[in-house]
């Protein structure tokens, strides 16, 4: 399951965060750790307001991209990120979260948060509402969106519309951000403006899970390569020291 | 020779010096922070942010403290494996402070996780993909195999004799496991910072990252042992041969200037010149790590400076802190946005109070068993003022001629 974010249709009416509070149980007196347009731990989606280098103002929705290929996920060293098969969203189980925050560092966009005021505290992030997804609904930002700027659907038939859109109206910029960025993302937005005035982070299109990859894939068998090369270091020094031993004896 | 008074409790000695009173104030602080910190999470201990969820316990207590504990690899490597068998004298100390080192990290960790009650889960539940993964569980296996190791040294004088005999058989096969993980996860350590390329200042990312942390674990290793050499030559009197402790610098030395030229290939590669001179304070950190960490104390380190005691100090300092200056700066300065964090007084309280508890078990053991120079250590007493006056008319007289 995808979304696909047109800007030019978003008024900045703040339903989606709204809706998001309601459906997820989030505080909602809760002070804006980050400043009042930033994610925190009661926030997984806000709307930030750009205004654009021609004097216009465009809202911008900010949540979790749900990454093809999440480096949260892959950063997490028990699991507790994992990305659905099924619905492709990148899910939180705080059961299994040890809190050493690998994830918030790894993120490209910076996007989970930590409840830093709690005695136990978790990571917080869009789950995409993943319960909905299963039953094969829209995720309640989706939803509850008046103005049509969220669609959602499958990823495939998304990026067909998006292309479309794009080639229809010379209005928008021939960029879909979340097509490459990074490997890729469930959500997609498609803008009027370039996508470096409105906040978006620019990215290579090289998943950073690749690097680790890389070098994990490298590690057993250098490891291995070691281990030998000292076990046969030790057997030959053992053999120095008896044949010096037994000269020895001669003498 | 003056000793400081020692009290004998069940046959074990314990010292008793006004620095060893300091030193126990500062782990019962850390006691009670630790308290709270565990019960009320991070809020009132620590001033971590969504922007910098990694602050100083793990750029300082656990990136430093396992690169500081880098010595007792590289000795064993070279003492064990290269037969340098001159080095033996520092052989158990750096395997000491080695065990220290990871116990600290390991109980820095533990402060450092949200929900501590869950620290086995990755034990079951295998995050494979993660570099952290590697570091867990190499970090785990290493501390049990130092403390193995160790354990030659505790069956000396505790346990039967029977015990000890066994440790000897399979210690071979213990160095050379205790060889292979080491190298394993210093340079995965590196490779914690792979996946946060789009993170972090062009000038510390690179692909090299492992071998780096790597080889800057192994030439601080040695610089450490130096450092703590004469840290003990002050406390206990024992004194190990300067031109030994100039060759296993040496040796690190070497290493130091693959890691310059590696580096400098870096540069060049990935096109980064203009980082490097672009003013900013990321690049001005840069430039001062490249500077006083490594290239100065490789000048030291291959002139006729390093013949001469102070030479040799100013080089081990320097890598010393030249590294955990490296280390900080890939947990912070790489990835500074509007710099809102400094450390807190907790944090701070726990650091110090894990360093002091490390120095005082250091104290007991070094003093209980056979460990510097192969033999039971004895605290001398330094009159402070007489020595202060000694150091300054040194210095006088060395600048008059």
């Amino acid at each position: 399951m995808a979304v696909l974010v047109d800007i030019t249709k978003c008024i900045g009416c703040e339903s989606c965060s709204v809706a998001c509070k309601l459906y997820n149980e989030l505080d909602f007196k809760s002070k804006p750790r980050n400043g009042a347009d930033e994610l925190d731990d009661n926030r997984w989606t806000v709307i930030q307001q750009h205004t654009t280098r021609k004097e216009r103002i465009r809202f911008v929705k900010k949540q979790c991209l749900h990454c093809k290929e999440p480096a949260c996920a892959s950063a997490c060293f028990s699991k507790a990120i994992q990305k659905d098969e099924k619905t492709g969203a990148v899910v939180y189980y705080p059961d299994l979260c040890v809190g050493c925050r690998y994830c918030l560092v790894a993120c490209p966009y910076a996007i989970p948060k930590y409840q830093w005021d709690k005695q136990f505290p978790q990571v917080a992030k869009c789950q995409m509402c993943e319960s909905r997804l299963e039953h094969g609904d829209a995720p309640a930002c989706v939803s509850a969106c008046p103005t049509g700027a969220l669609t959602s659907g499958s990823r495939d038939e998304l990026l067909a519309k998006a292309h479309q859109i794009i080639a229809s109206d010379s209005r928008y910029v021939n960029h879909i951000y979340g097509e490459h960025e990074v490997g890729g993302a469930e959500w997609l937005y498609i803008s009027d403006v370039p996508f470096e005035e409105l906040g978006f982070k620019q990215v290579s299109d090289t998943p950073v899970t690749q690097y680790t990859k890389n070098y994990l894939s490298k590690v057993p068998g250098m490891a291995a390569a070691w281990a030998l090369f000292l076990a046969g270091l030790t057997y030959y020094n053992h053999r120095c020291d008896k044949n010096k031993k037994s000269d020895d004896d001669k003498k | 020779m003056k000793a400081y008074k020692c009290f004998r409790i069940l046959g074990w000695d314990f010292t008793i010096t006004p620095t060893r009173f300091v030193l126990t104030g500062l782990v019962l602080l850390m006691a009670a922070t630790v308290v709270l910190r565990l019960l009320t999470g991070f809020q009132y201990v620590t001033n971590l942010t969504d922007e910098t969820p990694w602050g100083m316990w793990i750029a300082f207590d656990v990136m430093c403290g396992v690169a500081l504990a880098g010595g007792g690899y590289s000795t064993a490597l070279l003492v064990s494996m290269f037969r340098y068998e001159k080095y033996a004298v520092v052989a158990r100390g750096a395997l000491l402070t080695s065990l220290l080192g990871y116990i600290l990290v390991m109980a820095g960790l533990f402060l450092d996780i949200g929900q501590w009650f869950n620290f086995w889960r990755p034990f079951v539940s295998w995050g494979y993909t993660s570099v952290l993964f590697e570091v867990f569980w190499c970090v785990s296996i290493y501390t049990t195999i130092l403390s193995i190791e160790f354990f030659e040294i505790i069956t000396e004088r505790v346990l039967t004799k029977q015990l000890h005999r066994y440790i000897v058989r399979i210690l071979p096969v213990l160095v050379v496991i205790g060889l292979v993980f080491p190298v394993m996860h210093q340079s995965s350590l590196g490779g914690l910072f792979l996946i946060m390329k789009e993170r972090m200042f062009p000038l510390w990312w690179s692909e090299f990252l492992p071998l780096y942390f790597l080889m800057s674990s192994f030439f601080i290793g040695s610089a450490m042992v130096a450092v703590e050499t004469s840290l003990a030559k002050t406390a206990y009197g024992h004194e190990i041969p300067h031109h030994i402790m100039v060759e296993l610098t040496r040796v690190g030395g070497r290493i130091m200037i693959i890691y310059l030229l590696m580096k400098i290939y870096d540069l060049f590669t990935m096109d980064q010149w203009g980082y490097v001179f672009q003013g900013s304070l990321q690049s001005n950190m840069y430039c001062a790590e490249m500077l006083f960490g490594i290239i100065i104390p490789i000048m030291i380190i291959f002139s006729p400076l390093a013949r001469s005691k102070t030479g040799l100090l100013t080089y081990a300092w320097l890598t010393v802190l030249g590294v955990i200056f490296n280390r900080l700066n890939c947990v912070f300065t790489s990835m500074y946005e509007s710099g809102a964090y400094f450390p807190g007084i907790g944090e701070f309280i726990v650091s110090m109070g894990l360093i002091s508890l490390g120095v005082l078990i250091y104290c007991f053991l070094v003093e209980n068993f056979n460990i510097i120079g192969n033999e039971r250590a004895v605290q001398i007493k330094i009159d402070k003022d007489k020595d202060i006056k000694n150091l300054i008319w040194a210095l006088l007289k060395r600048k008059k001629r």
